[in-house]
């Protein structure tokens, strides 16, 4: 009897506690948005958000998009060959990382990049009562530190993806072409034909999705950090997490919405 | 007393965390252009109560107000437009380390939008000299200035938007006895000639007693003596005799075990 009892309430302290931090994280949701649309803007601050996003990511995001493409190129090849198809490579290539990979591993690279960043100045400014003074400077947190990093995440990641959606299909051509033999004008014919402008566009929406999952789990955790260097460190590490897992998450219900007809 | 309403007035303040009770029903009133400085042991929960003056925290119980208006129930629109006349240095002097000392200093009149950028770096430059700054730091970034020169940062920056009330954590806490006595001829400077209302909190004796028109000590998370600073040595009570003097023997019971 006590042992089940025990157990149920273990079970509700969890649910509460679950049930907790579901509404802080709705509250702040809606607060930091609505800040987004309301005066006044910190243009500077979102300028310079948007150049870390946009801007210093390419690097991180460039790389990863071509090896994505290299490789899927070698393995649609190889798989393909099996039942002879391996014309669609190109097909493949193109489709797989504008409405999958691109957003995806852009959003998981920003995730570790701007995430991490954003919890640890956040959460320091938390611990080192920055976010108060800046309070009693008659200055609105919420507006000053989380706004403009949102609207630089929703509106930067679509951009991002986009670069990388090239230099993506780019990584897939150079090993169709140097590699496995393919004609250069056929394979970027094949690339082209296939591609509908919706299979661009729904990667570009889930990456302002992630901008925005990325950039909102990074303010989040920052802001609610307490305890010293040590919560800091614990905010940056959930940020990175709660982010890839929610990308991931949300990649499914938007693919969903997208195309399941 | 007077008829205006005091600058500042906490009546039964309470504030806990968790279980563990800080404020205890904080009584205190603040006369118009007054200096009042709190004493007492460290974490006895002093920084506590000015940041429930300043609305940082929520007190549990109790109320407070400025100017004879509660400040509790105000909106944040209200409560931005009260912040613009309060300037508080903070214990660990809060800077904002993504911004130059002088962006720092001005901050407040910047994002009041007081001024251009050009003339809110003059007025920085004139608020660091009045602490005793040189403009050679003025583009530094924080973090690379000592613990004392962070503390003066602070100091400029907070009033640097000419607050009617203004909030010192702890202004000569981690300064050389020169520079606190410089740092305390500014505080008198600013309430008297100034005139702004202002509460101060420190440790330091020599300092209270320049500063501060009257005294109070906290003491478990209750006010237990007020006075002037020349009743001080002779106030009779127990608890702060043991506290100015610096005693380990009194009524004052240290949480350590010999
Ligand atoms: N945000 C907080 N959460 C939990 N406890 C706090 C918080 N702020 C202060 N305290 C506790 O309140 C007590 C008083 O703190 P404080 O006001 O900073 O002391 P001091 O009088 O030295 O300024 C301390 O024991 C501190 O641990
Ligand atoms: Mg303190």
């Amino acid at each position: 009897m006590t042992m089940t009892l025990g157990f149920l309430q273990s079970i509700g302290r969890v649910f509460l506690a679950f049930m907790g931090t579901a509404g802080r994280l709705s509250l702040f949701t809606i607060s930091a948005t609505s800040h987004c649309f309301r005066a006044p803007w910190y243009f500077r601050i979102i300028g310079r958000q948007m150049i870390e996003i946009g801007y210093y990511s390419l690097p991180v995001v460039g790389l990863t998009a071509v090896f994505a493409g290299m490789v899927l190129a070698l393995q649609s090849y190889t798989g393909f060959a099996r039942f002879s198809a391996e014309g669609a490579i190109a097909n493949v290539v193109v489709l797989s990382i504008t409405r999958e990979l691109g957003p995806v591993l852009a959003g998981l690279m920003v995730a570790g990049r701007i995430g991490a960043a954003m919890a640890a100045e956040i959460g320091t400014m938390r611990v080192t009562e920055q976010i108060d003074a800046l309070t009693t400077l008659s200055t609105n947190p919420m507006k000053y530190l989380v706004a403009p990093r949102l609207i630089a995440g929703v509106t930067m990641m679509p951009f991002l993806v986009f670069i990388a959606d090239i230099i993506g299909v780019f990584g897939g051509y150079l090993v169709a072409v140097y590699k496995l033999g393919f004609n250069p004008a056929n394979y970027l014919q094949n690339t082209w034909n296939f591609l509908e402008i919706s299979d661009v566009i729904s990667g570009l929406v889930k990456a302002s999705a992630f901008g925005f999952i990325v950039t909102l789990m990074g303010c989040y955790h920052g802001y609610n950090s307490k305890g010293g260097a040590q919560g800091v460190g614990a905010a940056t590490t959930n940020a990175v997490v709660s982010a890839s897992i929610l990308i991931l998450c949300f990649d499914y219900i938007l693919t969903e919405i997208f195309f399941a007809k | 007393m007077t008829d205006a309403p005091p600058k500042i007035s906490l009546k039964n303040v309470k504030k806990a965390f968790g279980d563990k009770v800080v404020l205890d029903g904080v009584n205190l009133d603040v006369a118009v252009g007054e200096s009042v400085v709190i004493i007492g042991g460290s974490g006895t929960g002093k920084s506590v109560a000015i940041k429930c003056i300043l609305g940082l925290l929520t007190p549990d119980e109790g109320t407070i107000e400025i100017d004879g208006r509660d400040v509790l129930d105000m909106t944040p629109r209200e409560r931005e437009k009260l912040n613009m006349q309060i300037g508080m240095l903070f214990q660990a002097a809060a800077l904002f380390d993504s911004l130059p000392v002088w962006e720092n200093v001005s901050f407040g009149l910047l994002a009041e939008k007081r001024c251009g950028r050009d003339e809110a770096r003059d007025i920085a430059l004139e608020k660091m000299a009045l602490v005793g700054l040189k403009p050679d730091i003025a583009d530094l970034s924080p973090a690379d200035l000592s613990g004392g020169m962070q503390k003066r940062v602070g100091l400029a920056r907070a009033i640097a938007i000419d607050p009617s009330i203004i909030f010192f954590d702890e202004p000569t806490t981690g300064l050389d006895p020169i520079m606190a006595d410089v740092i305390n001829k500014l505080i008198v400077h600013v309430n008297e000639n100034v005139g702004a209302t202002a509460l101060t909190i420190t440790h330091d004796m020599a300092s209270a007693k320049k500063i501060g028109d009257r005294i109070a000590m906290l003491y478990e998370g209750k006010i237990i003596w007020a006075g002037p600073p020349d009743d001080v040595d002779q106030s009779g009570n127990d608890y702060l005799d043991q506290f100015i003097h610096g005693r380990t023997t009194g009524p004052i019971k240290m949480a350590i075990r010999a």
